[in-house]
């Protein structure tokens, strides 16, 4: 029985490196792909002189002005919708769950219906609101902030979700109150710094979408990164293939380091598209 | 509270009812035109294509990531190398877009590493052209990223079989074979089944990929909505794109209330 065991255990490790190898070579083949076509120089030689003006930011907004726009915007709408994000979904979520516990499926339902509301059908959908937004506002590239807090919804909503449930807001609260603290002490100074991993991980997960947002930007004509990186495309195809790359391997390393913050499970329980939090797998 | 529902009402539930209720108005009147627009032979063909595009990659990444899922799933849980994969598909799975069809064109375009390759090695993969083709290159580049979708959403699902009922299949004397077919395979059924659906509204909702590699016409339903929103608008048009909005979250409304519903069936012997 027990060399059964041994026979299986070995034939499942094979099983294991064979479609594991087989499918990094399939995914790993267009990642070296760009690599090398941002490594060529002259005449069939390797150069690294498009890593070299890349990494000289003097250099890329010198002769890249729509490259440094994007990037700056980009830059600027992840903060923005990340701010936005978190002041509108931690006191909600918050309160929902002391005193309106009746509206949580709502809450939820709200967050979760991005989901089913694809990012085109939602650019036709905003076409009025933003003229209006464009109206009072201008017609700055940050405001597309606005739309994307609506994007990241779903899963800031999971990752803090997850964060509340696994501490007890309620007594938190009680205490603290009944200590003399006021409703912004409770909030800043105790269901913050209690929610500090999922905080973390809802905000890493929105900044590496706005980052890889295109659709929205580039129908409403605004220029963030991915959209400056798609019309340099046209021109120059290196310097915008090693954006491209820089910008999956940054993502990569977010959600790599992500996955060692929240706990052995962070990355996958927070992007997982799942309508109810109970799948939990006990391992 | 409020400051959430009326943030929600502006950016969500009023851009919802704009497609909604616009799908059927034309110039301020109500009427079916828009919907009956849909059955032009152009809309007909993108719905088609966006159908069959989505349906076998979301088929073919659910068997593909399944596997890697598995195979993962056998690794120890906070292995480095679990890690790995698990970001990697994250990354390719949900942020790729533009860069991903830049990926494939620097490997299988023109002058692309892959095409040299092929071309020493003897085969001629043709001047890269089939790349830009909807039921070609775009089949494989929609691959890339749903194979990865497959192992984030089904990992939990595989990490939910217990080796005690593996165990328990041995005690009473059955082989590998009868565990998979008897215990695992209806255990996973709807969680394999649930994740092709949201593999499925994944591919048809994607449109930052094909907008990149598709420089002309709109062979897919969110390139021709794209479209209607981009080019002069002819009169009328953007109503036409609102029926062709409206015609998408249908279908994925349909694909997503599946997904809810298998998940519930699911999570009955998956939950701790």
């Amino acid at each position: 029985m027990s060399g059964n065991r041994a026979a299986a255990r070995r034939k499942q490790a094979v099983f294991r490196w064979v479609t594991i190898g087989l499918c990094l070579v399939f995914f790993a083949l267009p990642l070296f792909g760009m690599l090398e076509f941002t490594t060529r120089g002259p005449g069939g030689t390797r150069s690294a002189q498009t890593w070299a003006t890349l990494v000289d930011f003097g250099q890329v907004s010198a002769e890249y002005p729509a490259l440094r726009e994007g990037f700056l915007a980009s830059i600027g709408l992840a903060v923005l919708t990340v701010a936005i994000m978190l002041a509108l979904l931690v006191p909600t979520m918050t309160w929902v769950r002391l005193r309106l516990p009746g509206l949580s499926r709502t809450v939820e339902f709200i967050c979760l219906l991005p989901l089913t509301v694809p990012a085109i059908v939602l650019v036709v959908g905003l076409t009025p609101v933003y003229a209006w937004v464009t109206y009072l506002l201008g017609e700055s590239t940050l405001w597309l902030a606005l739309a994307y807090v609506i994007l990241v919804l779903p899963y800031a909503y999971r990752s803090l979700d997850a964060g509340l449930r696994s501490i007890d807001v309620k007594t938190l609260a009680e205490a603290s109150r009944s200590l003399g603290a006021g409703w912004g002490t409770v909030m800043v100074r105790i269901v913050l710094p209690n929610l500090r991993t999922a905080v973390l991980s809802a905000s890493f997960l929105s900044v590496a979408l706005v980052l890889g947002e295109f659709t929205i930007a580039n129908l409403f004509s605004r220029k963030n990164l991915q959209v400056a990186m798609y019309e340099l495309g046209k021109s120059d195809a290196q310097i915008s293939i090693a954006v491209g790359l820089a910008a999956l391997v940054f993502g990569f390393l977010v959600l790599f380091a992500m996955s060692f913050v929240g706990g052995p499970r962070g990355t996958t329980s927070a992007l997982v598209p799942r309508p109810r939090g109970r799948r939990k797998v006990s391992a | 509270m409020v400051p959430f529902f009326a943030y929600a009402t502006v950016f969500l539930i009023i851009p919802t009812l704009v497609v909604v209720v616009g799908a059927f108005l034309s110039g301020g009147r109500p009427t079916l035109g828009n919907v009956r627009a849909l059955t032009e032979p152009a809309v007909i063909a993108a719905t088609q294509h966006s159908i069959i595009l989505s349906a076998v990659t979301a088929l073919a990444g659910a068997v593909i990531g399944g596997l890697l899922a598995y195979a993962v799933a056998t690794a120890h849980v906070d292995s480095v190398l679990r890690r790995f994969v698990a970001s990697l598909c994250g990354v390719l799975a949900q942020f790729g877009g533009v860069a991903l069809a830049f990926a494939f064109l620097a490997s299988f375009g023109a002058s692309g590493f892959l095409t040299t390759w092929l071309a020493k090695a003897g085969v001629d993969a043709g001047p890269g052209l089939w790349l830009y083709e909807w039921d070609k290159g775009l089949m494989l580049v929609y691959l890339y990223f749903q194979i990865p979708l497959m192992l984030i959403v089904f990992l939990p699902a595989v990490e939910g079989l217990r080796p005690q009922w593996r165990e328990a299949t041995e005690t009473l004397g059955g082989s590998t074979w009868v565990y998979w077919r008897r215990v695992a395979a209806p255990i996973l059924f709807p969680s394999f089944v649930g994740a092709t659906l949201l593999l499925f509204t994944n591919a048809f909702s994607a449109y930052a990929t094909a907008a990149a590699l598709v420089s002309q016409g709109s062979p897919l339903l969110p390139l021709a909505i794209g479209n209607t929103l981009t080019s002069e608008v002819i009169l009328g048009q953007e109503n036409i794109g609102k029926a062709m909005a409206l015609e998408m979250v249908a279908v994925v409304a349909v694909a997503m209330t599946l997904y809810a519903v298998l998940d519930r069936r699911a999570s009955k012997w998956l939950a701790p």
